[in-house]
């Protein structure tokens, strides 16, 4: 499939000229154009902030709800229809700071979706105050004795609640970001892609250069190894890409609310058993 | 027979049981009802308890009558203390009237025997005798049988369903507890010690008894609601778990959300792919959706929010009623727009105004509130089953075609709902503002037209209301005005006082207000506003829509609901 499919006329992009965010628009587009879906089968689910706009630039279905409550929306979207390729995709403030609660419960909930974090370790549409993954030190309008509170660690947290598939990746390389993304579109269970993007207009510290320097792949590591993905997760020194984990096979939320157990059909095609009610309220008239 | 003991036909017969939280009084109050049911009895029943597990005071009170009864009263004809304690739990309540049923042993102290009139009834020393002093409540269950001339095959019928999942020497030994309590309360009848006649009414059989959580929870079903997510929430939980306990039958996702925010946000989640959904809450838990009201009016997503009223603010009384929550279900969301609010006063309507509200919302693609409260919730009667005929799920939702716009302009500003995978199209919502293709933009020529579309929804629902019901005569000369859970009581109290010259006027829609609203005040030389709050706040509703006062205000807010005694004579006086 052409990713051409999923391209927006007309469109004034807001994002700075150089953002992180495009590449990973593009990323995005191809992934799903080699996993054939087709713009009607697709929802992108989203928060608010510079990266919860991206789609907007991307020709499918689209909830742009409230900022940081993209999770829930994304998975109730899903479980009323499971056939739906349902993606939630925000920024790292987004998700991890507004959203945290939801962030935290969704990963014990699993449904099958696919949570994707555009990492800029700052809040962009706000304007450059810290984030939750902002570095200790980080100097900002709000954060002016630069950020002392202990940077949240998004891959840690996932793998200590045994999410089902914990990966990160790096903007700059569309080749392994798309194949990523790819695999966490196709596994089944929810899965966090946490993206590295540089914000050239906010953050002069976390830059291309600084990503591709404090970066490496991950290789010759065993994903359904939780230790060792949990020890991965906590490396500072250079920070590792790829797929960290993946837990063994659990059922997701779709499959364990029983709904769909004998029927695939989504909700908005079933109808009240009416029969079923009459012989409900039959019950509260109390006979022996 | 001692003077005073016996009550011939009376108009209806209460019974108070108090005992502490985890003494069984729900089983009690459970049991009762049904089995007084059964015997063709009209029954009501409502409870107050306090805000913990086990220990404290919590008491039922249940109206038994050959009519219907539908009212909270504070006479109590009969009381079964069933600890220490308890008498005082109650005494403002007891009067000379009142019989007391009562382990003499038990309460010791409690009560001074010369003041009032006391039956001994050794509760306890039997439920021990049989084997656990956790009978009692089911002795108690039986002398009640005894005393009203149920049959006792009938009693313990429907206790061995009850208990039908104990083991069987459990089920014996409730049997057992129920003979015993009935052969005592037999005994009272026969030794002509107490007499209580209600004569069965044949209507009974054929009614459904239930509380307003049930009846909301069944309105919802009817509804075609098959989503719930909510964070649970006294008084309004047991919506969700009813709808729980009914998910595979009619195929409802009941999910217990991590907080408030995300059971809204699941909700609209679920109604933009296509299903109908509910979140059940109470004012605090109401506070933490307000911005997934706000979200719901700027998608155009319908929702459909059940907020069951307790005292505030914050944690405020947990287990106690209040209606002050008006306010807030009427201004809660950022920004301009339209909104339904829907206030039961009978249970029936808690079922039809619940079933219409999905419908509604569906059709307006508008948030609609069901706003109930504690005493509402907690409060049942026998009333006609739904004639389930009547209802129809209407569901508004298109199949797209390639170039649907979510947003297109339509003159009544409703645009027609697709969901994703339906048709060709491609459904697109959005939280900022939006073209008609629901894409994000700043276009503020476009703004206009898009806050025009929504507001013009307004205009629409005004139209499409449900009227205030008025009782009583058509040329009243005063008006009592009243919403949501106090219409019953309202409704009693205005029977008891017995005037030709007044009327009752409930408001079932309480948002908007019907168009006839002004008119009916303005018949009336006197007005008076019933309200289970401190600021009336439905009164200022009133003005601010009208422009007309209300003369008096009867107003409530110590955490109880009003009791048909109490109303009747604050409106004798605000008559006069
Ligand atoms: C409830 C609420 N609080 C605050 C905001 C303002 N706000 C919009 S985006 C944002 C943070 C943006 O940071 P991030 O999510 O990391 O996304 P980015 O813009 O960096 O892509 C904030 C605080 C809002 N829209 N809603």
């Amino acid at each position: 499939m052409d990713t051409k499919v999923f391209d927006m006329n007309d469109i004034d992009i807001a994002w700075c000229p150089g953002c992180g965010n495009f590449p990973i628009l593009k990323t995005l587009k191809r992934a799903l154009a080699e996993l054939q879906i087709k713009p009607t089968d697709i929802v992108l689910v989203s928060g608010i902030g510079q990266a919860a706009k991206a789609p907007h630039y991307f020709r499918t279905n689209v909830f742009n709800g409230l900022h940081g409550r993209a999770l829930p929306a994304a998975t109730a979207i899903k479980a009323a229809n499971p056939a739906m390729t349902v993606i939630a995709e925000s920024g790292d403030g987004d998700m991890y700071g507004e959203g945290g609660n939801h962030f935290i419960h969704t990963i014990r909930r699993n449904p099958n979706i696919t949570n994707i974090v555009h990492n800029n370790m700052v809040y962009g549409l706000t304007k450059g105050q810290a984030s939750p993954t902002s570095q200790k030190g980080f100097v900002t309008p709000v954060q002016v004795r630069g950020v002392f509170l202990e940077p949240f660690n998004p891959l840690a947290v996932a793998i200590a609640l045994d999410a089902s598939f914990v990966a990160r990746a790096f903007s700059g390389d569309i080749e392994q970001t798309a194949d990523i993304i790819k695999q966490a579109i196709e596994h089944d269970g929810y899965a966090l892609v946490d993206i590295f993007q540089p914000c050239v207009t906010f953050n002069r510290l976390n830059t291309y250069q600084w990503f591709k320097e404090h970066t490496y792949y991950l290789d010759d590591h065993d994903p359904s190894d939780r230790q060792k993905a949990f020890e991965k997760a906590t490396e500072t020194e250079k920070l590792p890409l790829g797929i960290f984990y993946k837990s063994p096979q659990k059922p997701s939320f779709e499959e364990n609310i029983g709904i769909y157990d004998d029927k695939q059909v989504p909700l908005y095609q079933r109808d009240l058993n009416k029969e079923e009610l009459s012989n409900l309220i039959e019950t509260f008239k109390m006979r022996l | 027979m001692s003077k005073g003991l016996s009550l011939n036909n009376p108009e209806s017969v209460s019974i108070c049981l108090c005992g502490q939280a985890g003494q069984g009084i729900q089983t009690v109050e459970h049991l009762l009802t049904r089995i007084f049911k059964l015997a063709g009895f009209n029954v009501f029943a409502t409870k107050e308890y306090m805000s913990r597990v086990r220990g404290g005071m919590n008491s039922t009170s249940i109206r038994i009558s050959p009519g219907p009864v539908r009212a909270a009263a504070s006479t109590i004809d009969i009381l079964i203390p069933l600890n220490k304690g308890a008498l005082q739990h109650v005494e403002r309540n007891i009067s000379s009237h009142t019989v007391i049923l009562a382990d003499k042993e038990m309460i010791g102290g409690d009560i001074d025997q010369t003041k009032y009139k006391f039956v001994d009834i050794p509760f306890t020393g039997t439920a021990a005798g049989i084997g656990d002093k956790i009978y009692s409540n089911v002795v108690a269950v039986g002398t009640m049988a005894g005393l009203f001339g149920i049959e006792l095959s009938m009693a313990s019928k429907y206790v061995e369903k009850f208990f039908s999942t104990k083991s069987s020497d459990i089920v014996q030994k409730n049997l057992a507890a129920l003979k015993k309590g009935f052969d005592f309360g037999a005994e009272l009848v026969k030794s002509s010690k107490i007499k209580f006649e209600i004569a069965a009414d044949a209507d009974v059989e054929d009614q459904v008894l239930l509380n307003g959580a049930e009846a909301v929870a069944l309105g919802a079903i009817a509804g075609g609601c098959n989503f719930i997510a909510s964070y649970p929430m006294s008084p309004s939980t047991g919506v969700l778990a009813f709808l729980a306990r009914h998910a595979e039958t009619f195929d409802i996702i009941a999910e217990q959300a991590e907080d408030e925010i995300a059971a809204i946000n699941m909700g609209l989640g679920a109604w933009y792919a296509g299903a109908r959904a509910m979140v059940t809450t109470s004012g605090g838990g109401f506070a933490l959706m307000i911005e997934g009201v706000s979200l719901a009016a700027m998608l155009e997503s319908p929702m459909v929010i059940h907020l069951a009223q307790r005292p505030g603010p914050a944690t405020g009384l947990p287990t106690r009623t209040e209606q002050a929550d008006l306010v807030l279900a009427l201004y809660a969301g950022h920004g301009e727009f339209p909104r339904v609010i829907f206030a039961p006063g009978k249970i029936e309507d808690a079922f039809i105004l619940t079933q219409r509200a999905f419908n509604l919302a569906d059709k307006y693609q508008v948030p609609v509130f069901i706003l109930t409260d504690q005493y509402f919730i907690d409060s049942y009667y026998n009333t006609a089953a739904p004639d389930l005929s009547k209802f129809k799920i209407e569901k508004h939702i298109t199949r797209t075609n390639k170039d649907y716009r979510r947003y297109e302009l339509t003159k009544g500003g409703v645009s027609p709902r697709g969901v994703p995978g339906f048709g060709k199209g491609l459904v697109v919502v959005d939280s900022d503002e939006h073209d008609t293709e629901g894409h994000i933009t700043e276009d503020l020529e476009l703004r206009i037209r898009m806050v025009d579309k929504r507001l013009k929804k307004g205009e629409l629902l005004k139209k499409d209301n449900i009227p205030p019901e008025l009782t009583g005569p058509k040329n009243y000369k005063n008006l009592i005005v009243c919403w949501g859970s106090t219409r019953n009581i309202a409704e009693e109290a205005l029977q008891k006082i017995g005037r030709n010259d007044t009327a009752l006027l409930h408001f079932k829609q309480v948002y908007p207000l019907a168009a006839q609203t002004a008119e009916y005040l303005q018949k009336a030389k006197k007005t008076i506003i019933i309200e289970n709050n401190a600021g009336s706040q439905f009164a200022k509703l009133i003005k601010l829509h009208t422009g007309i006062d209300i003369d008096k205000k009867i107003l409530k807010y110590n955490g109880l609901s009003f009791f048909v005694e109490e109303l009747t004579e604050k409106l004798k006086e605000a008559l006069n």
